[in-house]
């Protein structure tokens, strides 16, 4: 028996027989109907190479500068998503504050950082230090970056906010919507099982 | 119908996190993946127990998520505190109509289907059920999908309870149901996560 030719159907265990698939073809579970594999473009590495580094470095602006400023009768404030996590902690909201830390800065720079990392060692050649437990990491914290919905938590609270003062959007703010799109465009590019069958080649 | 060939019929494993199949070891052993060494299991362990755990723990908090205040707010007015619905209303009363629904189908529509729908499948299992698998299946993708949305009401008092502090006209504080719905998000996250969508099929399969 052939393993690789078969491929088993992680949500209602079906065994299916591995067919061809055209370029950007994805194949379903000819039972349940949910995701088995897919065919992506022979670039597909170095795509997803370039949108995470591009990522990375919006990640850095978009948490250094201001998401947004108020005006209320001439008292100007802003804060960063930093500033913000501090200030849940200070209000004694420890565990918010935690949320927020983990699900919009942690494991966002986390995952991109371990799919850059998994992405340059499989470019090397080298079957490079750490590659295996960072596939399985991104696998794990996958659920838990939830920069596309803090974006919209942004948007709500600007919203509300103009309601009661002048609010001055920040660089932040749209650093935060373009970092949405490029993780987003990460994920879709990214293909773990190519990049698990190409670890296994180099062993 | 006839049986449909599973992994677990075929002595096989499949590997949750890199997808390799390979073949189960003797009953005693424990099975790692030879690609990538994560342990695998035919199904999530103690699936049904976990789900059911997690759901009753987010079912208790679900009150004080929705009817303790997630901020206050004080001026010079006075006091005024805001739950998850009141801050739907606010959005709807001030004209936002698009946003209004947006939080209120991400913040009271989302979690309670989430937990209704998990508790719903969990029975189902439980009850042996054998009526529309692929719906059901297709039912769980969804609400393990769609739970993160709920965050959205967290995200939107951090940036509150951030800008308005310092200012002399109003400051807003967060309050104790933010820390009650945040843990309502975290738990139908974990309990949509523990929650094994091929115990759906296993019954099929074991009809006679």
């Amino acid at each position: 028996m052939s393993a690789s030719a078969l491929t088993v159907c992680l949500e209602c265990d079906l065994l299916n027989r591995q067919v061809p698939l055209p370029q950007g073809g994805e194949a379903r579970c000819s039972r349940c109907g949910s995701h088995l594999y897919r065919r992506s473009s022979p670039d597909a590495n170095d795509r997803s190479l370039a949108l995470a580094l591009a990522a990375c470095m919006l990640l850095v602006v978009a948490n250094v500068f201001p998401i947004m400023g108020l005006e209320v009768q001439g008292v100007r404030s802003s804060t960063t998503l930093l500033d913000a996590v501090r200030s849940l902690w200070n209000d004694k909201a420890y565990g918010v504050a935690a949320l927020v830390f983990l699900t919009t800065i942690i494991v966002p720079a986390a995952e991109l950082i371990a799919i850059v990392w998994v992405l340059i060692s499989l470019r090397r050649g080298a079957r490079g230090q750490g590659a295996v437990p960072m596939l399985h990491f991104i696998e794990r914290v996958k659920a838990w970056g939830m920069v596309e919905v803090f974006v919209l938590g942004v948007l709500v609270s600007l919203v509300k906010l103009t309601h009661i003062a002048i609010v001055e959007p920040g660089l932040a703010l749209f650093s935060f919507g373009a970092l949405m799109m490029l993780i987003a465009a990460t994920a879709a590019s990214f293909d773990a099982d190519r990049a698990w069958t190409q670890l296994e080649e180099l062993r | 119908m006839s049986t449909a060939p599973t992994a677990v019929g075929l002595g096989l494993l499949a590997c949750e996190v890199c997808r390799l199949v390979s073949r189960a070891p003797p009953p005693g052993n424990d099975a790692h993946c030879p690609r990538c060494g994560v342990t695998l299991h035919a199904r999530k362990p103690a699936s049904l127990a976990r789900t059911w755990a997690f759901l009753i723990a987010s079912m208790i908090l679900y009150a004080p998520a929705n009817f303790l205040p997630i901020m206050d707010t004080s001026s010079l007015f006075g006091t005024q505190s805001d739950t998850i619905l009141s801050g739907v209303a606010f959005l709807w009363t001030s004209g936002s109509w698009v946003l209004a629904a947006l939080v209120f189908f991400a913040s009271i529509m989302v979690p309670l289907t989430k937990v209704i729908a998990l508790a719903v499948l969990a029975a189902s299992v439980q009850m042996r059920a054998t009526w529309h698998p692929r719906t059901r299946t297709r039912l769980y993708r969804l609400i393990a999908s769609a739970g993160r949305w709920s965050m959205l009401d967290i995200y939107v008092v951090t940036i509150l309870v951030a800008l308005v502090q310092i200012s002399t006209l109003a400051s807003i504080h967060v309050g104790p149901g933010a820390a009650a719905f945040g843990a309502v998000v975290v738990l139908t996250m974990f309990a949509a996560e523990s929650f094994d969508p091929r115990l759906i099929w296993d019954i099929l399969g074991e009809e006679p």
